[in-house]
């Protein structure tokens, strides 16, 4: 299962890593070597299993719609790279929502 | 008393006893890390300060006659991936290497509430991705036994600090193997608890439906007794178990009679150390003459259980590791220097974006991210969006799923038969460090024996059942149906009455 | 031009489908404690669940699943027996976890619908369908201020973690007009509930809309466009015009290029109130494979009939409903009982009071909208906070009946009553208003009579309405009179001379 150059750029996009030239070529060898690997559960014939998310059968978990405390902002910013004491800062947003 | 040579039971008992002090256990221990891990590197940050302000303040309870907790003055070791309020937290990696969390983790509150004195924060492989923590942003952790070799991963530190004897117990997780291996690998005791057993709230998640925080420490006993301090419902993680936690330190003498251990003959292949295969043998011996017995059970889709664990657990950490992106927390590029993207990434106008980026937003995501992730990291978070992705989903992360169903349908059947499985935990004793860092694949085999018990989120735990000629430990598994933690330590318990392979230490630390 | 059926002016059909957005209407965030207050400080509600810091994890708040099932009984949805939470993948600063914890494959409702009809008939009766409604968190505020100059966005993550209700019909719409209406009907039904205040100035109700045309071709086929996605209109006016808008544009563009549905992927545009116009977004390809995937920290939630009857039980009557039982039970008509629902549940409340002590529901139907919803909308301030209350209006009411004195002389009381705060009977009192002794009618008609010779020859002719002219004096020379006996008794005594 060989992975294309051009298919790791892409999946390197939507994860939002920066590739250099040398890590693209690793990254897909490496990828496809990987993925080649994991193909053995190919062959299984799960055509009639359901998939099983969460390990054990835990359901209807809630909390009660009571307030907690909030933190401070201070301590909400704390570990922030930029912020200006009341918002974080980030490079220009712009246009609508990532959402597409 | 040394306090170096007693175990987390005695310690705690000699100080509530009045024996031993807090004070006098937490300079010990601060004394052994500060002459030996310097060779070791077990420790990322060690909090001489705050740890001997929190002895003082046990001592002046004790002495004032006010109550002190079941675990006062214990040192104990909190793995890097635990969130604590009063210490950077970085998970071994330079995205978080300044990151200091506003808050506790449940299991580090807990810690707290019972007086453990935490002496520092351990060494680990990079976002708990490794089997033999050379993925450490911060350096390698050396095994005690044999300091060219990796001590196993990704609780490493930890697993490294309790077998120099640089704090009695310590806490590490386990997603797929990242306490019992390391543990096995170090020669002393690793609980990895039922999935739920243990809050995992504030630990730092690798793959949510997989991680569980638990003990490390030189025996059965002493990871029962921190067990009954982590181990509990917490409200504030929704699969956290409400079941009752058992007073597990009463529960541990009871003969072994009656109990069935299987056995799988799958797990005996060709990777597997002959030395291995000889200790894990003579550990079925051992818990035969104790009154066990053991048969032969098919556990038929063990051999998909690392493709599925390395399918299931990226595509989560993928998602787990995208909150890590420059914006509110973690390492921020700085602008307008360094890397060059790939022409063809990011795509279209490169009107504000410098260097082929669609805007300075974009790049400073994609720079973050490649400067603070190291490259087992990012190969994982790849893999997992890869697979996550339209098109493949169904041919990967979905098929992993249903496989995951089968892994644990295994389990189910075979505890019809048997009460625990028994058997290796790793193919080999330590490997040398940068013996496997050329394949990723030779690394995630490693985990060939432990990441099935993620996969049915049932209970793991590991010991020592011998030593190889080289010196070096050889570990054995135990595990048990979900909420079986009872029955794993107390049958690891017996199987520590009946031999010494645990008390043994290595000759450099002793 | 909001025609449902194409016309030689307009030879398409609009198609309409909404996604809307509101805000639950609980104390805490849907994953965590933290307020959900509108208007507090920049990040002073939040934790580390809605900030996303490393370790964090997030718990279900009960009452905002019991509030979305509230949402979609009343929207006739089927509720599921299991429903599960899902990862949504993509990358925003507003987003601190890189993914919005939402529903995917398994929402929590589906297959519901709300109709939505004009009692002026501007419009055919519109049955639009759900196709689903599923709960979510929101995501939080960024901002760019470009007259600051700088190069950067402020991040407001209060917002993030607000519980929300997707709500998403079928393309049922058919006109703007209906469009508008539909989402008034929505809010409506939404706030009687207690779900949402759907307050689009606040950001409670957000509305997106998929807008496209069928056009009948003379050989019989039907064209279609390309569907575009319309965002960013800020309130239910927009939507109407927006919608007008778009759908003459995409008239015109048919009839330049005939590009049809499918060739092209789905195009965003956002409108632009100020300039009346929708532009087009920059197309985003990679940001839409979202990698969905069952929530890990999250457990299914199961839901049995019994539970979901006791939730419906405890909704009330929903607008459709009430109009109909209103109507029915006080006698009123259609159009009365809407005016009165739309106004809410108090008004509704306060009318049903009214109308018990007056013992009649046409009386007391006439009296809310003449007169208390007039001068409410008058005053502002809510039904709640008039200060008539039903007990005071209905005694004036029952002394109108009586006879004490006649309507219009009530709503002078009633507007006293209102002004000065004081009881109707002081009110009365004060007013000198009391009935009129029948010999003081007599005198005074007959006073009337000498000095109007002209109107009673009228009347003696034939032209009884005449008489009218004399009420206006009698009311002069005696405001309490009233006209309706001044009326008869003139008659009588100039039919008798």
């Amino acid at each position: 299962m060989t992975l294309s150059r051009q298919e790791v750029a892409k999946v390197g996009t939507l994860a939002r890593l920066a590739l250099s030239d040398s890590d693209l070529d690793t990254m897909t060898s490496e990828l496809s070597k990987i993925v080649g690997f994991v193909s053995l559960l190919e062959e299984l014939d799960t055509a009639n299993v359901e998939p099983l998310a969460h390990p054990l059968d835990t359901q209807n978990v809630f909390r009660d719609d009571v307030p907690a405390a909030s933190l401070p902002t201070a301590a909400a910013l704390q570990s922030a790279p930029r912020h200006d004491d009341r918002y974080f800062l980030v490079p220009a947003v712009l246009g609508e929502s990532g959402a597409a | 008393m040394q306090p170096a040579e007693l175990s987390a039971v005695e310690l705690v008992t000699a100080v509530r006893q009045g024996d031993l002090t807090a004070t006098q256990c937490t300079e010990a221990f601060l004394g052994r890390i500060e002459r030996h891990d310097g060779q070791i590197n077990a420790f990322l940050r060690i909090d001489r300060e705050g740890a001997l302000r929190r002895a003082a303040d046990i001592d002046e309870r004790r002495r004032a006659g006010r109550p002190i907790g079941p675990l006062a003055g214990l040192p104990v070791a909190v793995k890097d991936v635990l969130c604590t309020a009063d210490l950077p937290t970085t998970c071994a990696s330079r995205m978080l290497e300044n990151f200091r969390p506003p808050y506790d983790a449940d299991v580090v509150r807990r810690l707290r509430e019972a007086d453990a004195v935490i002496v520092g924060k351990t060494n680990m492989d990079e976002f708990a991705m490794g089997g033999s923590n050379e993925n450490s942003a911060f350096g390698p952790v050396r095994n005690p036994w044999d300091l060219s070799r990796a001590p196993g991963g990704s609780s490493g530190g930890s697993a490294a600090c309790v077998a120099a004897d640089l704090a009695p117990a310590a806490i590490g997780s386990d997603t797929g193997g990242s306490i019992r291996q390391p543990a096995g690998l170090c020669g002393i005791t690793g609980l990895k608890p039922t999935y739920g057993r243990v809050s995992r709230r504030g630990l730092i998640a690798f793959a949510s439906s997989l991680d569980q925080v638990g003990p490390m420490a030189r025996s059965a006993a002493d990871c029962a007794l921190l067990m009954e301090t982590i181990a509990g419902h917490d409200p504030g993680d929704s699969t956290s178990l409400t079941a009752a936690v058992p007073r597990y330190t009463d529960l541990l003498e009871q003969p072994l009679s009656g109990v069935r251990i299987g056995r799988v003959p799958e797990h005996y292949a060709e990777g597997l150390d002959p030395e291995v295969a000889k200790g894990v043998d003579e550990a079925f011996a051992v818990f035969k003459a104790a009154g066990a017995t053991v048969h032969d059970i098919r556990m038929p889709h063990a051999k998909y259980g690392v493709p599925t664990y390395y399918l299931i657990a990226p595509c989560e950490a993928s998602s787990n590791l995208a909150r890590y992106d420059g914006a509110h927390y973690g390492h921020r590029a700085e602008p307008g220097r360094g890397h060059r993207a790939e022409p063809g990434q990011g795509h279209g106008s490169t009107e504000r974006g410098g260097a082929g980026f669609e805007s300075p937003l974009v790049e400073m995501y994609c720079r973050s991210r490649a400067e603070g992730f190291g490259p087992e990291v990012k190969r994982r978070i790849m893999l997992g969006t890869y697979a996550l992705s339209a098109g493949y989903y169904d041919a990967y992360y979905a098929k992993a799923l249903k496989v995951r169903r089968l892994i644990r349908q295994d389990y189910l059947d075979a505890f019809q038969e048997v009460d625990l499985i028994g058997g290796p935990v790793s193919a080999t004793p330590a490997f040398k460090l940068g013996e496997k860092t050329g394949d990723p694949l030779a690394m995630y085999l490693v985990d060939l024996y432990t990441v099935a018990t993620n996969l049915a989120g049932v209970g793991g735990i590991s010991f020592p059942c011998g030593f190889t000629k080289a010196g070096l430990p050889i570990g054995f598994q135990l595990q048990s149906p979900a909420l079986g933690e009872t029955l794993l330590l107390r049958a690891s318990d017996r199987f520590q009455r009946l031999t010494d392979w645990h008390q043994r230490r290595p000759k450099t630390f002793r | 031009m909001n025609a449902a059926k194409p016309t030689p002016d307009a030879p398409y059909t609009t198609i309409i489908g909404l996604e809307v957005h509101v805000q639950l209407q609980t104390k805490t965030k849907l994953f965590c404690g933290c307020s959900t207050k509108f208007g507090a400080e920049p990040n002073t509600q939040v934790c580390p669940t809605c900030l996303g810091l490393p370790g964090s994890l997030p718990v279900m708040n009960r009452h905002a699943f019991e509030l979305a099932m509230k949402a979609a009984l009343a929207l006739d949805c089927r509720i599921a027996p299991f429903t599960k939470w899902d990862r949504k993948n993509y990358f925003y600063p507003d987003l601190p976890k890189g993914y919005q914890i939402s529903q995917f494959d398994l929402p929590f409702s589906s297959d519901g619908h709300l109709e939505v009809v004009d009692p002026k008939g501007a419009f055919v009766p519109r049955t639009v369908g759900i196709v689903r409604v599923h709960l979510e968190e929101d995501a939080g505020k960024s901002m760019h201020d470009e007259a600051a100059g700088t190069a950067d966005s402020r991040i407001d993550l209060n917002r993030a973690g607000t519980p929300l209700c997707e709500i998403v019909t079928q393309p049922d719409l058919r006109s703007p007009q209906e469009a508008r209406a539909w989402l008034n009907e929505l809010k409506l039904l939404l706030v009687y509930l207690g779900v949402s205040d759907c307050n689009m100035q606040e950001g409670s109700l957000r509305v997106d809309a998929n807008v496209n045309l069928h056009i009948p071709l003379p050989d019989g086929r039907v064209a279609k466009t390309p569907i575009v996605e319309i965002k960013n209109m800020n309130s239910f006016r927009s939507v109407e015009r927006a919608l007008v808008y778009e759908a003459a544009r995409q008239w015109g563009e048919w009839q330049e290029t005939k590009a049809e549905l499918g060739r092209t992927p789905k195009q965003t545009r956002g409108w632009d109130d100020p300039a009346g116009i929708t532009r087009a977004q920059r197309h985003k390809e990679e940001s839409s494979d979202y990698r969905y995937f069952p929530e890990p920290d999250l457990v299914p939630v199961t839901v049995t009939e019994q539970q979901v009857a006791i939730v419906r039980a405890g909704m009330g009557e929903p607008p459709p409903v009430l109009r109909k039982s209103l109507a029915d039970r006080w006698k009123i008509p259609a159009y009365d009982a809407d005016v009165l629902v739309n106004q809410g549940r108090e008004l509704v409340d306060y009318f049903e009071d009214l109308a018990t002590r007056v013992g009649e529901g046409k009386v007391a139907s006439n009296w809310m909208q003449q007169d208390v919803l007039r001068t409410l909308n008058e005053r502002g301030g809510t039904i709640g906070e008039f200060p008539v209350r039903p007990e005071a209006l209905a005694d004036l009411i029952g002394r109108v009946a009586q006879g004490d004195f006649d309507t219009s002389r009530g709503r002078e009381i009633f507007a006293e009553v209102l002004a000065s705060g004081r009881s109707v009977a002081d009110v009365v009192a004060s007013l000198g208003i009391a009935a009129v002794g029948e010999d003081d009618l007599v005198a005074l008609c007959r006073q009337l009579i000498e000095e109007n010779p002209k109107i009673v020859a009228d009347v003696k002719g034939g032209k009884e309405q005449a008489a009218a002219g004399l009420i206006g004096q009698a009311k002069k020379k005696n405001p309490n009179v009233n006209p309706g006996k001044v009326r008869q008794l003139c008659l009588d005594l100039i039919r008798g001379l």
